[in-house]
């Protein structure tokens, strides 16, 4: 049995941000992530982060409220309005700050902080460090932490590496825990905290086509919700315009930020013959731009059937090499291309999980003392659709935020002494589902389960979805979730069993997934990136809500939940 | 073998069991366009063989979970396409000088702690702004090839004198050592070279460029660690007339 203040659960930004603000306040923090905390996947976020800095030469008149209008109707208006307020506000406070810390953004020839334009934004507000942004704040944090764990007078802040978090101890309405697997040992163990964070990221893995780490499964939502917790507007999943062929690793959209172009079979920039993406073209936000490019390979203007041309080479191999050498590098390295030469293969992808845990504005769950953050998260910023360069912005907003909530509620907080009884009942009921299903006689092989849950995720709740694929979606995830109940884990080894593992994480990611199918069949209208060609129009009057997803045997029970408006008034969205 | 597919002989150990030798182990493996030996491994750990461990995360080299031995040189098997290696039989084994955990997995725990000893983090010479503090563009050029270190660990395995002197802190940790030197927001110069400045620092490197020519992000810590030592020097003198 472990015991911290604090368990933080996932190593990238939004935990790393939340375990600084809990050490400053001098709060015992364990931190538990099943990779070494720089193998998380912010480190491949590339673009950018947005912040009003009004840095550029054209963001003068930049404000926070003006990213915070670009949000919301890059969200589609599903957005929390004053959550998005609070977040944009927020920005150059913790741009500043990280900068500060060490931070090593892109510059302007005046010294400051360097900013691109991005999609669906007003201003060029993205700042970046080139095309690595993910990977230089990353390693920023992680540098802050352990500038506080040699901090002599600083508590204690250990990070468990290479544990799998598998369930939560539910003591009535509170959290008393967390109960985890040492990967490298195959040891079931209780985690005691009195509040547990929840920043495990999104759940790409469950599509074929994901951007996303191999680590992405979806397992941290699925704890919470199995222990009670709702999962929120699922049925919002971002498509990437730009992943490269075959691969779908992300390029970013700082490419066409910077000016690339996108073509289609006949070479022609398409976005131009599409009423919604005319205007802005290529940065268009991304829902739409996913939307149009579905349309033509729809319609056989797809080079090959299947993607598109990224063409960089007017931006001249200076420029390439400056503002994006991260992606000339992996086009060169995956692809066989240099951007400077040759247009860039590419097709949409699965990017990003707009829906999430349900929290509120500081993180909280309505379970008293689990707390999420980041991309596991639903504040909601995002609503139907999320801008570019607000991911980042997310995690080090509500990380901070959230750990600045459970350092109070911890002050406040008393144990009671049922709360290392639920622990340990529930490391013992944890331990016995690892045992049963090393030492069962499944016959059902969990990489077919995975690979069919992919196929349907991709092509029945892709970019475009409707009732009859979507009843269908339904009823094949919940035949996997049939057979998964006789999976087979065929090799007995205790040691990095990763099989195990990652049959464990099967299990979490058809729980989400049938979220997520749960939610778009019953969402009867168009919204951001939920495209139903049944129905095709957004609806205000009966659907300006959120979805709430609560776990339950026989599979997602479903209520809604109104939107917080107060600033903008929800209107057309075009660019 | 030939045609369309090809034969990895893969290192497999597992120190928990006791008495159990280190061996190769051979899968053959069904190649196509595009194929990466991170896509192989999966498909030898999902498809025959659920026993072999290995790292993973990005799969787009920005991790640095995939490093290993790679048919005859360090590389990070997601970027390392299969094709152009040949039939094989293609060689994997894990990172030198850490302890095996099992198969190609290594416990990076000695790697981290030089890490850690170069104090990485900012030390701020000055009290911060309200704002950013400012950089010249210039300036900010000087840790290209610095901070896009992934701290895959490939240059200290790859490096011949850490095999030699487990106490030498290494290409990575000293790269990282400069990248805060060479940093115009830092102020504590004179510790980071305190540090570095030993024989397990910069000067037991024996400029061999293994590192160098390892990096799979074609980075250079050879040269940062000379850049650390010609700073090392310039200090010594500015001491000795002041």
């Amino acid at each position: 049995m472990h015991s911290h203040d604090v368990l933080i659960v996932g190593g990238g930004l939004a935990g790393l941000r939340a375990a600084v603000e809990l050490n400053k306040a001098n709060v015992k923090v364990g931190l538990i992530s099943k990779v070494h905390p720089l193998r998380s996947h912010s480190v491949a976020a590339q673009g950018g982060i947005n912040a009003s800095l009004g840095n550029h030469p054209r963001g003068d008149y930049d404000t926070a409220m003006r990213h915070a209008f670009d949000t919301v109707k890059g969200s589609d208006f599903l957005a929390d309005q004053p959550a998005v307020v609070r977040m944009a506000k927020d920005a150059p406070l913790r741009v500043y700050e990280i900068e500060h810390w060490g931070c090593p953004f892109s510059r302007t020839d005046e010294g400051k902080i360097a900013q691109r334009p991005f999609g669906g934004a007003g201003f060029p507000r993205t700042c970046y460090a080139s095309d690595k942004t993910g990977l230089a704040m990353m390693h920023t944090l992680f540098e802050q932490m352990i500038r506080y764990q040699q901090a002599a007078e600083r508590q204690e802040l250990v990070v468990y590496s290479e544990w799998l978090v598998i369930g939560l101890a539910v003591d009535g309405d509170l959290c008393a825990g967390a109960v985890a697997m040492n990967i490298k040992t195959g040891e079931v163990d209780g985690f005691k905290a009195e509040a547990v964070l929840f920043a495990t990221g999104g759940a790409g893995r469950i599509y074929g086509n994901s951007t996303n780490a191999i680590i992405n499964s979806g397992m941290g939502m699925a704890v919470p919700y199995r222990a009670g917790v709702s999962l929120k507007d699922m049925e919002f999943v971002q498509f990437h315009p730009t992943t490269l062929l075959g691969s779908n690793i992300l390029i970013s959209e700082a490419a066409r930020g910077e000016g690339g172009f996108l073509l289609n079979k006949d070479g022609h920039r398409f976005l131009a013959d599409y009423p919604d993406s005319k205007k802005a073209m290529e940065v268009a936000p991304r829902d739409i731009v996913a939307r149009n490019m579905a349309r033509e390979i729809l319609a056989g203007r797809a080079v090959e059937g299947t993607h598109f041309r990224l063409d960089l080479r007017h931006l001249g191999e200076e420029k390439i090499q400056k503002q994006l050498p991260g992606i000339r590098d992996l086009a060169i390295r995956f692809a066989g291309i240099d951007p400077a030469d040759e247009p860039v293969p590419v097709q949409p992808g699965q990017h990003y999980t707009m829906g999430g845990i349900d929290v509120d504005r500081s993180g909280a769950t309505l379970l008293k003392g689990l707390y999420a953050a980041g991309e596991a998260a639903c504040v909601s910023v995002h609503g139907a659709n999320r801008l570019g360069g607000n991911s980042l912005l997310d995690t080090i907003v509500f990380g901070a935020i959230a750990g600045e909530a459970m350092a109070e509620f911890v002050a406040g907080h008393v144990r009671p002494a049922s709360s290392d009884k639920a622990l340990a009942d529930s490391a013992a009921r944890e331990r016995e589902a690892v045992e049963r299903l090393m030492t069962g006689g499944g016959t059902e092989d969990p990489v077919a389960i995975k690979d069919e849950m992919k196929k349907t995720m991709m092509e029945k709740v892709g970019i475009f979805r409707d009732r009859e694929g979507l009843s269908s979606a339904l009823e094949t995830i919940r035949g996997l979730k049939d057979r998964y109940k006789r999976v087979r884990v065929s090799f007995k080894g205790k040691v990095l069993n990763q099989e195990l593992r990652s049959t464990i994480e099967l299990g979490g990611s058809l729980d989400v997934a049938e979220a997520v199918v749960a939610g778009a069949l019953a969402r009867e209208e168009s919204r951001g990136s939920h495209s139903r060609t049944d129905f095709r129009s957004r609806d205000d009057a009966s659907w300006l809500k959120h979805t709430l997803a609560a776990h339950t045997p026989d599979g997602p029970r479903l209520s809604y939940k109104d939107v917080e408006l107060g600033y903008f008034e929800p209107a057309e969205r075009v660019y | 073998m030939g045609g369309n597919s090809a034969t990895f002989r893969i290192f497999r150990h597992d120190p928990s069991v006791e008495g159990e030798e280190p061996r190769f182990q051979e899968y053959e493996v069904p190649v196509r366009q595009g194929l990466t030996v991170l896509d192989a491994l999966f498909h030898i750990q999902e498809r025959l063989d659920s026993s072999l461990a290995f790292r993973a995360s990005c799969r787009a080299a920005a991790c640095g979970s995939c490093a290993m031995h790679i048919a005859g040189r360090y590389g990070l098997a997601c970027q390392t396409q299969v094709g152009p290696l040949g039939d094989g039989p293609i060689v994997l084994r894990p990172l030198a000088h850490l302890p095996i955990i099992r198969d190609l997995v290594v416990d990076m725990g000695p790697f981290w702690e030089k890490y850690n000893k170069i104090r990485p983090f900012l030390v701020p010479g000055e009290p911060a702004p309200e704002k950013e503090r400012t950089q010249s563009p210039d300036d900010r050029d000087k840790l290209e090839g610095l901070i896009d270190c992934i701290l895959c660990g490939i240059c200290s395995s790859a490096c011949a004198v850490g095999g030699t002197d487990d106490a030498y802190l290494g290409p990575a940790a000293l790269l990282n050592a400069n990248r805060f030197v060479q940093d115009t927001r830092d102020g504590a110069a004179e510790e980071r070279l305190r540090i570095v400045d030993g024989e397990h620092g910069v000067w037991r490197c024996h400029t061999i460029f293994s590192c160098q020519e390892a990096c799979p992000k074609g980075l250079d810590p050879t040269g940062a660690i000379m850049t650390l030592r010609r700073t090392i020097i310039r200090h010594r003198w500015k001491k000795l007339v002041r």
